[in-house]
């Protein structure tokens, strides 16, 4: 199956520093007719309609969201898009921001007007300082008329992975720590400063203008029954074209990883970053979906020259790292099970850890705050599923 | 809303790009301006790898050590930079010129392995391109 652009559609055509190049190709026409021809009720209906799911990992409904939020009491409400791409693997974000910025902004200004916000951010994390045209791009939209009534600001980040969660960041937004808040209340209801807030990434946002021109229904006959739309992928590691593809959901892993991005002797798959499911080579034929594998969309390739036992140690010391220390099944799990694995890696493994690793990843994807934490052990647990065998090689026999 | 609270990571990344770190005076300081206690500036402080309250030097160099990087084997970049500058991971040129650093992802997987100095990205890294790269920081 070739590339499908929708999300992408703009970037390589239009001129990412000048906003004309992007009104010849129906730029602010969806906001236009957002505002002009429909209710704020008529346009949650439609993104409902759409049957398009939040694109950062969670597969949230995003028209359910923006319709909590739009029936929710307050005198302020926020829309925040989550840019703070700090998932390993991942950066078709990046890639986005970099070629079609004004996408964006016309997503948020859409989203401004179906929830009665005034007020946006875009939380970008400081790895993307770089990308100052962002900053230009809001400017320009700013001067053609189309900002009067929601503007947008730029939030950096200052180097933390967790906020990305999207309570963790609006706390960062908040001037604290970025740590995961206890859920309910949900952003739609309490968010940003405890106002009604919806909080989308980058890619969610980039489908907006299309459904509302295009209609939910061109949207909905794309992708698979639970998975409407593309995806767009983030490709790296063995493979002889990384970079960013897009792809109708429910193409095969296969088209996407030997087909476009032409890897040889893959030995697994690793689908969604650092806490990603692994997915070995007999596997490959399975569609990318929220039903099956997806994540952010982070796909990252490992050949057969690759060892599993210390691929899975080196993600878990990551989330260990990045573990922000509010609770403790995350905080203290994520360092045990780095210790279990380097043992692992020595070749010093104990007869008992494989059922320690087991019982602790199952304490901690039920027990931890946020996705972090419980997302944490998916690769020990599918490492150990399919790749048993190069764990037990390395327990030690005395 | 409370407005100190909400100022507080703002002041400190301005603070962090004037001075290069965040001293215990300016901390101080803007405890004060802020009425919120040193403690929850420090919190804040160190919570974010881009904020560091010990001095650094004039390029901060981030090399990344996640995994796309690791598999396109970032450790001989991390060799080489280590070997150009004189410092391991962690430590400051006594000249006060390079701080060194590994760090995870930063979004540049297709083009691994990469490094950041400062705010500026580099990407494709040879051990060659290495002194070339470093010759041209102020």
């Amino acid at each position: 199956m070739p590339q499908k652009l929708i999300v992408l559609r703009n970037c390589g055509v239009i001129n990412p520093k000048d906003i004309t190049t992007y009104l010849d190709r129906d730029g602010f026409k969806a906001f236009k007719k957002a505002i002009d021809e429909l209710t704020c009720e008529q346009v949650t209906e439609e993104i409902k309609a759409s049957g398009l799911r939040g694109r950062g990992g969670a597969g949230f409904p995003c028209g359910l969201k923006w319709d909590l939020a739009r029936k929710a009491q307050g005198d302020e409400k926020y829309v925040i898009c989550n840019a703070d791409e700090g998932e390993v693997g991942t950066f078709k974000d990046r890639y986005i921001l970099e070629r079609d910025p004004f996408t964006l902004i016309e997503a948020m200004a859409i989203a401004g007007y179906a929830i009665g916000a005034k007020k946006g951010y875009i939380y970008l994390r400081a790895e993307y300082h770089h990308l100052d045209l962002l900053t230009d791009a809001i400017k320009q939209t700013r001067e053609k008329g189309f900002l009067e009534h929601f503007d947008i600001n730029i939030r950096e980040g200052a180097g933390s992975y967790v906020c990305g969660e999207e309570t963790a960041l609006m706390d960062s937004i908040e001037g604290k720590r970025g740590e995961a808040r206890y859920k309910p209340p949900f952003p739609p209801s309490r968010g940003l400063w405890e106002k009604p807030t919806i909080i989308n990434n980058v890619e969610t946002l980039m489908n907006i203008p299309q459904i509302i021109l295009n209609g939910a229904h061109w949207f909905n006959q794309i992708g698979t029954d639970q998975s409407k739309g593309t995806k767009v992928f983030s490709v790296s590691g063995d493979v002889k074209k990384p970079g960013v593809y897009e792809l109708e959901l429910g193409s095969r892993l296969k088209e996407l990883v030997e087909d476009l991005a032409l890897a040889e002797k893959v030995k697994m798959v690793q689908v969604g970053g650092a806490t990603g499911k692994i997915i070995p080579y007999e596997m490959i034929d399975t569609p990318l979906a929220f039903e099956s594998i997806l994540g952010a969309g982070a796909v990252t390739v490992f050949d057969e020259t690759r060892d599993i036992v210390d691929v899975v140690y080196r993600s878990m010391e990551f989330l260990a790292e990045e573990s922000c220390g509010k609770c403790a099944p995350c905080r203290e799990g994520t360092e045990v099970i780095v210790e279990i694995l380097e043992r692992f890696c020595r070749g010093e493994g104990l007869e008992e850890d494989i059922e320690v690793l087991q019982r602790l990843a199952s304490a901690m994807m039920l027990s931890s705050l946020c996705g972090l934490g419980q997302a944490a052990p998916i690769p020990v647990i599918d490492s150990l599923q399919y790749f048993r065998s190069a764990y037990e090689n390395r327990i030690q026999k005395n | 809303m409370n407005n100190g609270q909400e100022e507080l990571l703002l002041l400190l990344q301005k603070a962090q790009n004037e001075f290069g770190y965040l001293s215990e005076e300016s901390v101080a300081e803007l405890a004060k301006s802020l009425a919120l206690p040193i403690s929850d500036i420090y919190g804040v402080a160190t919570f974010y790898s881009f904020l560091s309250t010990k001095p650094l030097g004039r390029n901060v160099i981030r090399i990344c050590k996640s995994m796309p990087c690791y598999l396109k084997n970032c450790q001989i970049i991390i060799d080489t930079v280590e070997k150009e500058i004189g410092i391991k991971p962690g430590e400051t040129t006594p000249d006060g010129k390079f701080s060194f650093q590994l760090t995870n992802c930063i979004g540049a997987c297709d083009k691994a392995p990469a490094m950041m100095i400062n705010s500026d990205v580099y990407d494709d890294l040879t051990p060659g391109k290495i002194s070339e790269i470093l010759k041209a920081c102020k």
